[in-house]
């Protein structure tokens, strides 16, 4: 298959039209000793055999509803409503590009403007950009938002070890070339007050998560005292959140945060295995012209009638070079407008459902888990996520929770966090059963004594 | 008729969807951790329904007409994409899983890593980067930590063609870098000289997009990528217009050190109203360590075993671009296009990519101006909105004109290099009538443009909103809803 509608007819006549003999001719500009290389690739399949060899291959994978699966750790099970896909799969939103035409462009950039409403008030911040590529990139781009706000004098940035572990790692792969100082997440026994006494007038920004990776639900108290601390040393409170559970707790934003980032996934896009996400952004307005991506603005048109277009582009790349506050260039729109959709089709009351949900099934297991001997599930509130320490190690718990069960068990903690080896982290959300919770509780129980 | 804000449909009391009783007994929730409001839409279903249809019906998108957006590749996107995409054992597949029950996921990464490796003449591939910009920075992370592990502490240029898109010296500065910008010459190439008076042992690297943005092949590329090395730098190829010589010229075999690849572009994955993409990135063999992780690794005990896929970090790795493994549901999109295209296939894209654009080039170099209509263009090439009989006439006129004509305009006012700009990629989905009605639109707006400039001036009449007050956008600052 090729998609090329040319004919050899079509093509005669376009070749004579340009004035040359042959398409070869118009590649004479390519080096001649490297001119048509023979590619070492697999011969063409039909439409047919290419789609029948990748269904065999999903095949492999193990999920479903007979594999219960109680994985988390920043990518989440979520039911999505069938009218979210049947929404983003419209071509009209699917085959456009980035709205620089916005007269012929409405519908994204409308949709746009929503969805970035929609997370201002699901964060409690007063702007949010268009998106990010994914949480962990949306992280980084607030870390380097504090630096420019700074006015990159200040070299430190405070990361607390309850972000998640994938994060940490793109913030320090993303700031290398900058000669920055990135510290505070050296153990998980560094709580809010050591931050806050870390935290110092080089310091551009601590960064915090809520519920944070091991699912603990900070109390609002100590969030809103360590914005205090933060601030008063001139700094910026970035915290990274869960969207879906802040369907129901206390925003960052009533709680002193600058900039609330995270993975925006659990909002109607499907898990496909990592990506692509999207990474939401939203920050208080004093900030907005550091803050980086594409942000949609509302205006009028020549008649009067209201209309969007992509402002504060002076900020960005295509105009500032080696000046703008980022390298981005495109947003994840077609992932942002399935979480518009999503939260268009929940609605408040809906979402705060689900967060519900979540944490009813969540508190459920952890309390029938916590009275098997041999589990300790560590104290604290949590949201839907909680740590438990294993009395075997997890990898040979989670392959006999696969062989003989069926199942797909809880994030080793133990890469991550020396000081959780023996640790899984167990996940709930409001697609998980009771039923399948229970045979969980019974495998975990022959894992203690297989 | 304008479309209300979904804000602005909801009524207190309306809801979509419905949820499921709770079958576990209920845990109470700490009333101090919970928010007091919160204020999203209510609306029913069918709300939802009209307003996103409506909303859509708004685009313009290239499954609803040509679309010759220069340097953006908005070719067809074949919904075979999309169906593998959409498979249960691909679309719920969590990525955290035992890479034991995720082997089918994984091989379609190693393949396609084989893949592009061998389309690009390059060594290994990483599939993280989730798009173009983000490849780049990727690719000057590599190069930066490569010249710092030999000591060449100092190497702190990146040099950069003033044809380049704005995201090569934003990538350069995000990555700790400087980038110098080397102008081009009168035909559309790198200026030998000043490149050569540049080159230093403060040079890292040269960043250079071939076919550049004129639609131009570098002439001396041989040239160009032999002097940079013998300085000591490394090329970095941006592969933004590698859609131009796919399977025609392989960038590893002529000196490119590390190459980004636009899977959303080259590679037919659609482009969502501006994303999500994919940037996988390219290497030579002494920068395969460099590359960001985890990448597939084949690690069958021996040849007669199955196959057997496992994650692995390259050994001196920049470190992770992006959380889990990559765009996936944008790489699977790319290796159907790759599966059933061929190598045959891939090299009659570029063949007919490029054999269009020199026709529409040919077509209105006679009425509008071509800098470099004396060369053979690639897949786009860039005239200009001036008209020696409209002289108020710009660009941005004929942009929107041809909107009236039912066509999406080209990317105007890039390269910054040609003044009013108008950069034409047909690509090679689209026919010969297509381009020949696309050639007539333009030639007739030339026509009105010195009979009746108004009618530019004054266009696009014919669109759901008409020109915007931009000003006023960023003025008044109102980016969300009341």
């Amino acid at each position: 298959m090729s998609f090329i509608p040319n004919t050899d007819a079509d093509r005669a006549h376009m070749l004579s039209a340009i004035g040359v003999a042959s398409t070869a001719e118009l590649f004479h500009d390519v080096p001649k000793d490297f001119r048509f290389p023979r590619l070492d690739l697999p011969a063409a399949l039909s439409e047919h055999e290419v789609l029948g060899q990748l269904d065999a291959l999903s095949r492999l994978n193990a999920q479903g509803p007979q594999t219960p699966s109680f994985l988390g750790a920043g990518a989440y099970n979520h039911f999505i409503p069938a009218v979210v896909d049947a929404m983003v799969s419209r071509s009209e939103f699917a085959t456009a590009y980035t709205p620089y035409q916005p007269e012929v462009s409405q519908g994204t950039l409308q949709a746009i403007f929503e969805y970035q409403s929609m997370i201002a008030r699901l964060t409690g911040m007063e702007i949010s950009n268009a998106s990010h590529y994914d949480g962990a990139t949306s992280t980084a781009e607030a870390v380097i938002m504090a630096l420019n706000v700074a006015q990159r004098e200040k070299k430190r940035v405070l990361l607390s070890a309850g972000v998640h572990p994938q994060y940490r790692a793109v913030v320090r792969t993303y700031t290398q070339g900058m000669g920055l100082t990135v510290t505070g997440d050296e153990s998980t026994s560094i709580g809010f007050d050591q931050l806050g006494d870390l935290c110092d007038e080089s310091t551009a920004c601590v960064v915090v998560q809520y519920p944070d990776f091991l699912g603990r639900v900070a109390e609002p108290a100590q969030l809103s005292g360590l914005a205090k601390r933060v601030h008063a040393c001139g700094a910026l409170l970035v915290v990274v959140a869960n969207p879906v559970a802040l369907g129901l707790l206390v925003p960052p934003g009533e709680m002193g945060a600058d900039v609330v980032a995270g993975e925006g996934q659990a909002l109607g896009n499907h898990l496909s295995f990592g990506g692509p996400y999207l990474g939401f952004f939203a920050f208080r307005r004093d900030h907005i012209r550091k803050s980086s991506g594409r942000i949609a603005g509302e205006t009028v048109d020549q008649d009067g009638r209201r209309s969007y277009v992509f402002t504060l582009s002076t900020r960005e790349q295509h105009i500032r070079r080696e000046k703008a506050t980022s390298n981005i260039c495109t947003n994840q729109s077609l992932n942002a407008l399935t979480a518009a959709v999503y939260l268009t089709a929940l609605g408040p009351r809906g979402l705060r459902r689900v967060a519900e949900l979540c944490w009813h099934k969540a508190h459920y297991l952890a309390s029938r888990v916590g009275s098997l001997s041999g589990y300790s599930v560590t104290k604290g509130e949590f949201f839907h996520e909680f740590a438990v320490r294993c009395p075997r190690p997890v990898s040979r718990i989670n392959a006999r929770l696969f062989e003989k069960h069926g199942i797909v068990g809880g994030y080793d903690l133990g890469a991550d966090y020396p000081e959780l080896r023996d640790a899984m982290l167990l996940c709930c959300t409001e697609v998980t059963t009771k039923e399948q919770i229970d045979r969980l509780v019974a495998a975990l129980e022959d894992c203690r004594n297989a | 008729m304008p479309e209300p804000l979904i804000f602005e449909v909801s009524r207190k009391g309306r809801q979509g969807v419905s949820l499921p009783a709770c079958d576990v007994p209920e845990t109470p929730i700490p009333s101090h951790l919970c928010r007091s409001e919160l204020s999203l839409p209510e609306v029913s279903e069918m709300d939802v329904v009209r307003h996103y249809v409506r909303l859509s019906q708004l685009n313009y998108a290239v499954d609803t007409g040509f679309y010759p957006l220069g340097s953006c590749t908005m070719k067809y996107n074949p919904k075979a994409n999309d169906a593998a995409a959409r498979l249960p054992g691909f679309a719920a597949l969590h990525p955290l899983q035992d890479p034991s029950t995720s082997q089918g996921a994984l091989a379609v990464m190693h393949s396609l890593q084989e893949m592009i490796a061998e389309i690009g003449g390059f060594y290994a591939v990483s599939l993280q980067p989730s798009a173009g910009a983000h490849g780049e920075l990727t690719g000057i992370l590599i190069l930066r930590k490569y010249h710092a592990d030999r000591g060449q502490t100092g190497r702190t240029r990146i040099l950069v063609p003033d044809s380049a898109h704005g995201t090569n010296p934003a990538s350069t500065a995000m990555a700790g870098l400087e980038a110098v910008e080397i102008p081009s010459d009168k035909r559309g190439n790198i200026d030998i000289s000043c490149l050569k008076a540049n080159l230093d042992d403060r040079v890292a690297g040269l960043m250079l997009t071939n076919p550049n943005t004129l639609g131009l092949f570098e002439e001396n590329l041989l040239e160009v990528t032999r002097l940079v090395h013998a300085a000591g730098g490394l090329v970095y190829g941006d592969g933004a217009n590698f859609n131009a010589i796919l399977g025609m010229a392989r960038p590893g075999d002529m000196g490119i050190d590390v190459m980004h690849f636009n899977l959303h572009k080259t590679f037919s994955t659609p482009h969502g109203g501006g994303g999500p993409g994919a940037g996988a990135v390219g290497v030579v063999e002494e920068l395969a360590d460099y590359l960001p992780g985890p990448v597939v690794a084949v690690v069958s005990k021996d040849a007669a075993d199955p196959r057997q896929y496992d994650w692995c970090m390259p050994a001196r790795s920049i470190g992770r671009v992006k959380s889990f493994h990559g765009n996936f549901g944008i790489l699977v999109r790319a290796y159907v296009y790759i599966r059933m295209l061929g190598p045959d296939g891939l090299r009659a894209v570029a063949e007919n990519a490029v054999l269009n654009a020199n026709y529409l080039q040919a077509r209105l170099k006679g009425v509008y101006p071509v800098p470099h209509g004396d060369r053979t263009c690639m897949h786009e090439f860039v005239a200009q909105g001036k008209l020696a009989a409209a002289p108020d006439i710009r660009a941005l006129d004929i942009s929107k004109r041809l909107i009236d004509y039912g066509f999406h305009p080209p990317t105007n006012y890039f390269p910054l290099i040609v003044p009013e700009a108008l950069m034409i990629e047909p690509t090679e989905t689209e026919s010969l009538e297509t381009l020949d009605s696309f050639a007539q639109a333009l030639l007739e707006i030339a026509r009105e443009a010195g009979a009746n400039p108004e009618v530019l001036q004054e266009a696009p009449h014919s669109s759901p909103v008409r020109r915007l007050d931009e000003v006023k956008a960023a003025r008044e600052l109102k980016v969300t809803a009341g």
